[in-house]
């Protein structure tokens, strides 16, 4: 790789774009699964712990048998029977969803940091990416465009999840559950089965969010791998509207926004660190309330959820 | 230790041959004192997993290193918050497993520390922030290396891998030895060439991989072209450093196996010197409760020198590390300005390798650096 040359600020937008790409895919993930088990009704609070068990099964398989394609499966099969657990439980009855997914968080994040303990110090084979900039002869640029699979999943799986949810049978069986209840049952259809498999698919795709986290970027298994980015995008599903293409263009927005520091920081700008360490949050607090109304507060809110009883 | 291409990872392992070499010998007993050795209990308490490559496991490879002692039997415990919990567990520790000596090996945890003390007189309690002072429990014991005199011998392989003339340090907390070590990375490396700068970039944690992921790719984009990472494991810096093709430095312990391409050497702890505490407490000798030292006390060493190194650049660092041994080699000397244009140390006016007062007060960066400490001055 030849020496890169000095870019300024372009440095900084080029780093703040890669960033989004490179940052916002667990975010992408864990919204998208949240928007489908909120739409049939449930809140599944413990995604983050789903995210960080993801993220250790993932770097564990990926180590154990060589192959990261067959690590971020495993991440989305414990994802998914983390989900199982999680529906499960909140069709019994007289039991609250948000208390299951809190006590979930907590287990997954133990539980992996538990079984994660041998795996913190071996290498695991990284997931490929596509190199989207190999037209630039700008290091930089080439880096940016470095593009992970998984990324250009998750940007596919937006636009079709929104298709699905509006305009297929299984997603109006799951927009029902989501929004009366007692529609669906003179349907004919099981609420608590429809609620737990959506929640097993949403558990799947955060766990999938996870492996990103620890077989691509940054691409290591600690305990401290994940800063809460499966909470923060459980608030981003809300902010979202719920909507599968807001939460790809939200995530990549607070990916960007997480880049904006370091790359303010690398061209010199110093000063107020940990205001740039905040920049996502305040910057999402501030969407929010700009794009808040007090007519329509919780357009696109499921009525079925706990919240928005 | 006498010869930097042995790593600790191979005297962990455990041949004996290597254990010959590593500088432990002089604290083993010889075979007719070996009887009357008494036995101890030694506790290691850590922050963290212990196989993080880095702070922990730097405490981790010192723990071997004295539990080969004789007579000393090891227990450790990972992942120890510091709070009340960290009194729970060397608690535990005395009572349950009778150990003799604890080591506290998390900054925060001086105060538990403190107010244990006194309850155990009979315990030998071990941290490692060099906080102690006069009035402080007799049975405490503060230590620590200077890791500026590595961070120095890094920035001098720093200043001859960079073809940019940029090279980066990123830290965790803006604290008075984090900005010593950035300033011996600069210090290094512009001794080699003046025109080198180095862009300092503070994160605000000790371990937060997304960002230092961030920070590592944003001074790549700036055409930084090696990297040194001041955060409590540098395995996350490093490997995406690999993977861009830009040169590295360690921290803490050896990470050289992370980069087989671009690993330059790294600064790291020499732990194992709390041997010496365990072996007057076994045989009621007398110890400092105050240590700090750098390569002249055996505190701090260098990691194995990566491939990349040459030969010639190879002796020129073994040549300072001499230095700083036989302190022939000063790190701060004048003139010396920080890189607001202030002047640190006039023409002629060297400071002291342990003069401790003028390191605890270090709140600049040196001249060259690009980026600010956040302190008030």
């Amino acid at each position: 790789m030849p020496p890169a040359t000095d870019l300024g600020w372009w440095g900084v937008v080029i780093a703040v774009l890669g960033g989004a790409a490179r940052v916002s895919t667990p975010y992408l993930f864990v919204s998208l699964g949240e928007t489908l088990t909120e739409k049939s009704g449930r809140v599944n609070l413990g995604l983050e712990g789903t995210l960080v068990m993801g993220a250790m099964s993932a770097y564990a398989v990926a180590y154990l048998s060589g192959s990261p394609w067959l690590g971020v499966l495993v991440a989305g099969a414990a994802g998914a029977a983390f989900g199982l657990l999680h529906g499960g439980v909140s069709t019994l009855p007289r039991v609250n969803d948000i208390a299951v997914g809190i006590a979930l968080f907590l287990l997954g994040t133990g539980l992996a940091f538990y079984l994660g303990k041998p795996f913190i110090e071996p290498v695991a084979p990284r997931l490929p990416h596509v190199a989207l900039g190999a037209w630039s002869a700008s290091p930089q640029i080439r880096a940016a465009l470095e593009v992970n699979a998984l990324f250009v999943v998750g940007a596919v799986l937006a636009p079709l999840l929104l298709w699905g949810l509006g305009h297929t049978r299984w997603g109006l069986v799951v927009r029902t559950a989501g929004d009366n209840a007692d529609a669906a049952k003179a349907l004919g259809y099981s609420v608590g089965a429809v609620r737990t498999l959506s929640t097993m698919a949403g558990g799947f795709l955060a766990g999938v969010g996870g492996s990103f986290l620890s077989l691509y970027y940054p691409g290591t298994w600690n305990e401290g791998l994940s800063s809460g980015q499966g909470l923060m995008a459980i608030a981003l599903v809300i902010f979202a509207r719920w909507n599968p293409i807001h939460c790809f263009w939200v995530s990549l927005l607070f990916g960007g926004a997480t880049a904006l520091g370091p790359a303010l920081q690398s061209v010199g700008i110093a000063s107020n660190y940990y205001l740039y360490g905040a920049a996502p949050y305040v910057l999402t607090l501030i969407l929010l309330i700009a794009s808040s109304s007090p007519r329509h507060a919780l357009a696109g809110a499921p009525s079925e959820l706990t919240i928005s009883k | 230790m006498s010869d930097v291409t042995l790593t600790r990872r191979h005297i962990v392992t455990g041949t004996a041959g290597l254990l010959a070499a590593s500088g432990l010998t002089s604290l083993l007993p010889g075979p007719e004192a070996r009887a009357a050795v008494k036995p101890l209990t030694v506790g290691f308490i850590y922050v963290g997993p212990k196989n993080d490559y880095g702070w922990n496991q730097a405490h981790a490879v010192a723990a071997k290193k004295i539990a080969r002692l004789e007579g000393v039997k090891l227990i450790e415990q990972e992942n120890v918050p510091e709070t009340v919990e960290v009194e729970k567990v060397m608690e535990g520790m005395i009572r349950h497993d009778g150990a003799k000596a604890v080591f506290a090996t998390s900054f925060g945890y001086w105060p538990n520390v403190l107010k244990l003390a006194p309850k155990h007189p009979d315990v030998l309690f071990v941290h490692i922030g060099a906080l102690w002072k006069e009035g402080d429990p007799k049975n405490t014991i503060g230590y620590r290396g200077y890791m500026e005199e590595p961070h120095y011998l890094c920035g001098v392989a720093a200043g001859h891998a960079t073809r940019t003339g940029k090279i980066g340090f990123i830290g965790s907390k803006p604290l008075y030895f984090i900005f010593n070590n950035a300033n011996g990375f600069i210090l290094g490396a512009r001794a080699v060439n003046p025109s080198i700068t180095c862009q300092v970039v503070i994160t605000g944690d000790w371990n937060n991989p997304v960002r230092e992921a961030e920070v590592t790719n944003s001074l790549i984009d700036q055409g930084v072209d090696v990297i040194v990472a001041n955060v409590d494991s540098a395995k996350v810096v490093v490997e995406n450093a690999e993977r861009r093709g830009i040169g590295t430095c360690g921290y803490h312990t050896d990470v050289s196996e992370l980069a087989p391409k671009g690993f330059l050497t790294g600064a790291e702890w020499n732990w194992a010197a709390g041997a010496q505490f365990v072996k007057a407490w076994q045989t009621g000798g007398s110890y400092p409760n105050l240590l700090r030292g750098g390569f002249r006390q055996d505190m701090v060493a260098i990691s194995p020198f990566g491939r990349s190194v040459s030969a010639e650049v190879r002796s020129k660092i073994l040549k300072i590390r001499q230095g700083f041994i036989d302190d022939t080699f000063k790190l701060y000397q004048g003139p010396l300005k920080d890189n607001e244009g202030n002047v640190i140390l006039k023409e002629g006016q060297v400071i002291a390798n342990d003069d401790n007062k003028f390191k605890l007060a270090v709140n600049f960066l040196v001249e060259g650096a690009i980026g600010k400490t956040g302190l008030k001055k």
